[in-house]
């Protein structure tokens, strides 16, 4: 952290808030765009789709650990589990994989 | 449900809001814990609970606070992930009723959360003031008290457990980005571009000298904009789901 925490967090809320609050307290009117809110609809999942992938692979102890959590995580939200299950699920694949590893190789 | 629904709208607020809060408590307890294994302390982790109330953007704000980042880098990809708010803001503004003043408009927007979204756009006719604020309110908090119970817990938690926490926070994105892209191409294909190019971005040489915030927002941008131009999305029910 080489810069100062209290500003980083005062941008984080401040551009949170502001992405909130702004269109609840301007607009009156539906955005009439198209291609706008298309735009809109997609870039929560590209976003999180982009933070995802490749990061998950170095996130755990070792590559095994980060597969293993991409493919149990998938499988369970296939399956459309709730947010804590498949979060918790991937760990304990995570760290299994990486036990695994860590005594067979 | 419907015939044992309490008369004051706070209240009725305060019951649709509680389950909100149940999930917020688990997720954020994840939060807490990739706080504190990224270096942050317990209070550390809880102000930034307080003061943004928002999973995904937390989550990569710690990552880039964590790595160094600039602010202008952490103030871009904190618009472009938390982006999706203004819709939902948007179409709150359009449902409140008229009473709901200029204040409360200030105020209900600060826990403006996609769960939040979730709960009072499917609710049937105008939103009172009184029931946003009993609606945002246990989520608000159990937002921050699972904060505080991850960040404390992870202390008494063992090395390899805690590095295997690590990929909590890419389980939750998952369980987001999959059951939509299950059920619709359009969405699958988009996130199949931000993927390829995420990879791009981390292994091709000279590409990869981009820092990872902006790799993200130009990742996401350029796959929502091939995605709102070959297939807009239809009907504005899709948007709120």
């Amino acid at each position: 952290m080489s810069n100062n925490f209290f500003i980083y967090v005062a941008i984080m809320a401040g551009v949170t808030y502001l992405v909130r609050m702004l269109p609840m307290v301007l607009f009156r009117k539906k955005i009439q765009s198209r291609f706008v809110r298309s735009f809109m609809y997609y870039i929560p999942y590209a976003v999180l789709a982009a933070m995802t992938i490749p990061d998950i692979f170095y996130a755990g102890n070792g590559l095994a650990a980060g597969i293993a959590a991409l493919v149990v995580g998938v499988i369970l939200a296939l399956f459309e589990r709730g947010l804590l299950t498949v979060a918790i699920c991937s760990c304990v694949a995570a760290y299994a994989a990486s036990f695994v590893q860590d005594r067979l190789f | 449900m419907a015939n044992s629904k309490p008369k004051n709208l706070y209240l009725q607020g305060l019951r649709d809001g509680l389950p909100i809060c149940l999930g917020y408590i688990s997720v954020s307890i994840a939060f807490g814990m990739a706080a504190v294994s990224y270096g942050f302390t317990v209070w550390q982790a809880l102000l930034i609970s307080l003061s943004c109330v928002t999973s995904a953007g937390q989550f990569n704000g710690i990552t880039l606070i964590a790595a160094g980042a600039g602010y202008i880098e952490i103030a871009l990809t904190q618009l472009i992930i938390n982006i999706r708010y203004s819709l939902m803001s948007l179409t709150l503004s359009q449902k409140v009723d008229g009473r709901f003043r200029l204040i409360d408009r200030f105020i209900v927007s600060f826990v403006d959360t996609d769960e939040v979204f979730a709960v009072a756009s499917s609710k049937q006719g105008e939103l009172s003031n009184k029931y946003m604020y009993g609606l945002i309110t246990t989520p608000y908090f159990g937002w921050a008290l699972g904060t505080f119970l991850g960040a404390t817990l992870s202390a008494f938690l063992p090395e390899d457990i805690r590095q295997a926490l690590g990929v909590a926070i890419y389980g939750m994105f998952i369980a987001i980005v999959v059951p939509p892209a299950k059920k619709q191409r359009s969405v699958l294909i988009v996130v199949a571009i931000a993927v390829a190019l995420s990879c791009i971005f981390r292994y091709v040489p000279y590409v990869n000298g981009v820092s990872s915030g902006f790799a993200i927002i130009i990742c996401a941008v350029a796959a929502s904009v091939l995605g709102a131009l070959f297939f807009p999305v239809k009907e504005a029910e899709k948007l709120e789901q």
